[in-house]
């Protein structure tokens, strides 16, 4: 194990290189339908997964990313391009024979089987004997701390246990590659923000390379070593989270992960002195205090603030801007209450951001 | 939708006639089936068990019965195979023409009776030559048993989805395995109360089975229609129609709770 969570901790340092990839796209197609209605779900994806590597495929729905996600699994056959696992080729071999474990979006629980026997399942069809198959099932339900639930079918089961069976029934193959399809969708708020933390401790533990499907830009920048952000059916970036969220390379990008706040490039004229599309993310902005000085290093706008917006810890100011377009501003409540806030509307202000964190986006 | 509660009655009441309809009939032949009275006088005066008795020791009616079991049985057991073949070949995979097979296979529930029962004759007959004994009674059943089979699994087929399949062969197990350890399982219900529907279909069937049956091959229905305006046998008719309505609410009772014992827990 230490071994292991040695290798992950490298893949966090950027040290991606040096180590072997678990999964290659390369130029992986899918097409569904025939005819006059094909429709192209994945087009043309490269990807490289490194071994003990935690990578999201981060897109909306239709993006593709489930669809690349199944052919890794292999329940969908590519239309061109190859994956291979490892150093092997899998492109045409059956799911049964790919070193790889899903958990599924509904989980999948056999209804008809106890928690222990789903656990099992795996290793049975494989022909590991009886003795064997109930201790390592046993510890991998300890490992999602379901110990003791053995016996009960998955219908006894809440929502985030039949959730850590299904992890269970996957982990307990030590498969090289486990694939995860919004495995945390069916969850409430609460118990998903658990379990993304579990998860992610989970996986630093096991050192088993994670795929994780996603819509959630959240749950993608709080858990992966990387993110690749899908948009029909291509990938957009693939970079670490900090990488995707403060140097989105694409329009897309940069409006899909954290909020979008597009400079019109009149405003990136007169107050950029630049051409193009420019973006400035929301909680890097500031209303400026009267009197406060501004540094040479940071840039000003006037505006005109036309709707404000109470949200407990936060509160959001669309700012219409003088020199055109809006921005949102993102402050955190330190002292201020729902109240206060709504002196703010209709009134002038000024903002304030770092130049560093303007990017130019497209 | 909300009623007034003289509209409310008014429902109930339609509710209490309908319901009175089917069953006081069928009540009166179950009473009556104990009645002394060989005219049937009403009310009953005397009851007897007599009838059930002579029922039991006559030839005509055991004989008729075991061919009725036996034709039934075969029947369902051929449709079962193949009903559950067509299902998993509808709902599993895409081939031309897979639109136009499933309306093929739902057909002959909705064609006349008699009208099948006339085709596979000249067909048993003119066509193919064959001389008509249980074995012909045993096919045609089976043409309509295989629909009752077909439209259970395929729904439970389509309602279990494909992600269990899919787990399965994610954990290692090849088709055979898969079908062996998780489709079946989950399957069986349906399975097992398609079977029992198709059972009773075939065991009081009428039309079809007097247009393939050779002369002396009686079934149980067929021995009622033939003794039916024999006053002498009318006491037995009674106990043959009185045990039947029992025999028949068996199956009926086990297949829905099969049928509902394996969908409750709803898909996980």
């Amino acid at each position: 194990m230490t071994s292991q969570s040695s290798t992950t901790a490298a893949a966090a340092d950027g040290d991606r290189s040096a180590r072997p990839p678990a999964v290659t796209l390369r130029g992986l197609t899918k097409v569904f339908g025939s005819g006059g209605t094909e429709v192209v779900a994945v087009d043309n994806v490269d990807l490289e997964v490194v071994d003990g590597e935690f990578l999201t495929l981060l897109g909306p729905s239709g993006s593709g990313k489930t669809t690349v996600l199944r052919m890794i699994a292999g329940f969908e056959i590519s239309t061109s391009g190859t994956i291979r696992l490892g150093g092997a080729d899998v492109t045409r071999i059956p799911p049964f024979d790919r070193d790889v474990n899903t958990v599924f979006q509904d989980y999948a629980l056999f209804p008809h089987l106890t928690v222990q026997q789903n656990v099992e399942y795996g290793l049975r069809v494989k022909g590991v004997g009886k003795a064997d198959r109930r201790a390592r099932a046993s510890e991998a339900l300890a490992g999602v701390r379901l110990d003791g639930y053995g016996a009960r079918k998955p219908t006894e089961l809440s929502g985030g246990q039949r959730q850590r069976v299904a992890l269970a029934r996957a982990l307990v193959n030590r498969p090289k590659v486990l694939l995860l399809d919004e495995p945390l969708g069916a969850l409430d708020l609460k118990l998903r923000e658990e379990m993304q933390v579990e998860l992610k401790a989970l996986q630093r533990q096991v050192g088993i390379t994670f795929i994780f499907v996603t819509h959630d830009q959240e749950e993608a920048l709080t858990m992966s070593d990387r993110i690749a952000v899908f948009n029909k059916g291509r990938i957009e970036q693939v970079g670490s989270p900090a990488e995707v969220y403060e140097r989105p390379q694409t329009q897309f990008v940069a409006g899909f992960v954290g909020t979008s706040n597009l400079l019109t490039p009149q405003a990136a004229r007169t107050l950029l002195g630049q051409d193009g599309h420019w973006a400035v993310r929301p909680e890097k902005i500031r209303l400026l205090a009267e009197g406060e000085p501004i540094g040479p290093q940071q840039r000003s706008a006037a505006g005109t603030i036309g709707e404000v917006v109470y949200a407990g810890p936060s509160t959001r100011f669309l700012v219409d801007l003088d020199a055109g377009g809006r921005l949102t501003v993102v402050q955190q409540n330190l002292r201020l209450s729902s109240t206060d806030v709504e002196h703010y509307r209709g009134n002038r202000t000024l903002l304030l951001w770092d130049r560093e964190h303007e990017f130019r986006v497209g | 939708m909300n009623f007034s509660a003289g509209s409310r009655w008014a429902f109930r009441l339609l509710m209490a006639v309908g319901l009175a309809f089917i069953y006081v009939p069928l009540a009166v032949i179950i009473v009556n089936s104990f009645n002394a009275s060989t005219v049937f006088a009403w009310p009953p005066r005397e009851y007897t068990t007599r009838w059930w008795s002579d029922a039991w020791h006559n030839t005509g009616v055991r004989d008729a019965v075991l061919t009725s079991i036996q034709v039934a049985v075969i029947s369902t057991l051929i449709a079962m195979v193949l009903g559950a073949l067509l299902a998993f070949a509808l709902s599993r995979y895409r081939f031309f023409g897979r639109q136009t097979l499933s309306l093929l296979v739902i057909l002959p529930i909705a064609l006349p009776g008699i009208v099948t029962a006339l085709a596979l004759r000249t067909a048993f007959r003119t066509i193919l030559g064959i001389e008509l004994s249980i074995w012909t009674i045993v096919v045609a059943h089976a043409t309509f048993c295989i629909v009752v089979i077909y439209n259970n699994v395929i729904a439970r087929l389509r309602r279990l989805g494909t992600s269990l399949e899919e787990a399965s062969m994610d954990l290692g197990a090849d088709t055979f395995t898969t079908f062996r350890r998780v489709t079946f399982p989950n399957l069986r219900g349906a399975f097992l109360a398609g079977g029992l529907l198709a059972f009773g279909l075939s065991f009081d069937e009428i039309v079809v089975t007097l247009f393939t049956a050779p002369a002396g091959v009686t079934t149980l229905p067929i021995w009622i229609f033939q003794n039916l305006f024999r006053p002498n046998q009318a006491p037995i008719v009674n106990v043959v129609a009185a045990a039947l309505v029992l025999l028949s609410i068996i199956p009926i009772y086990v297949s829905q709770r099969l049928a509902g014992e394996s969908t409750g827990g709803g898909r996980i």
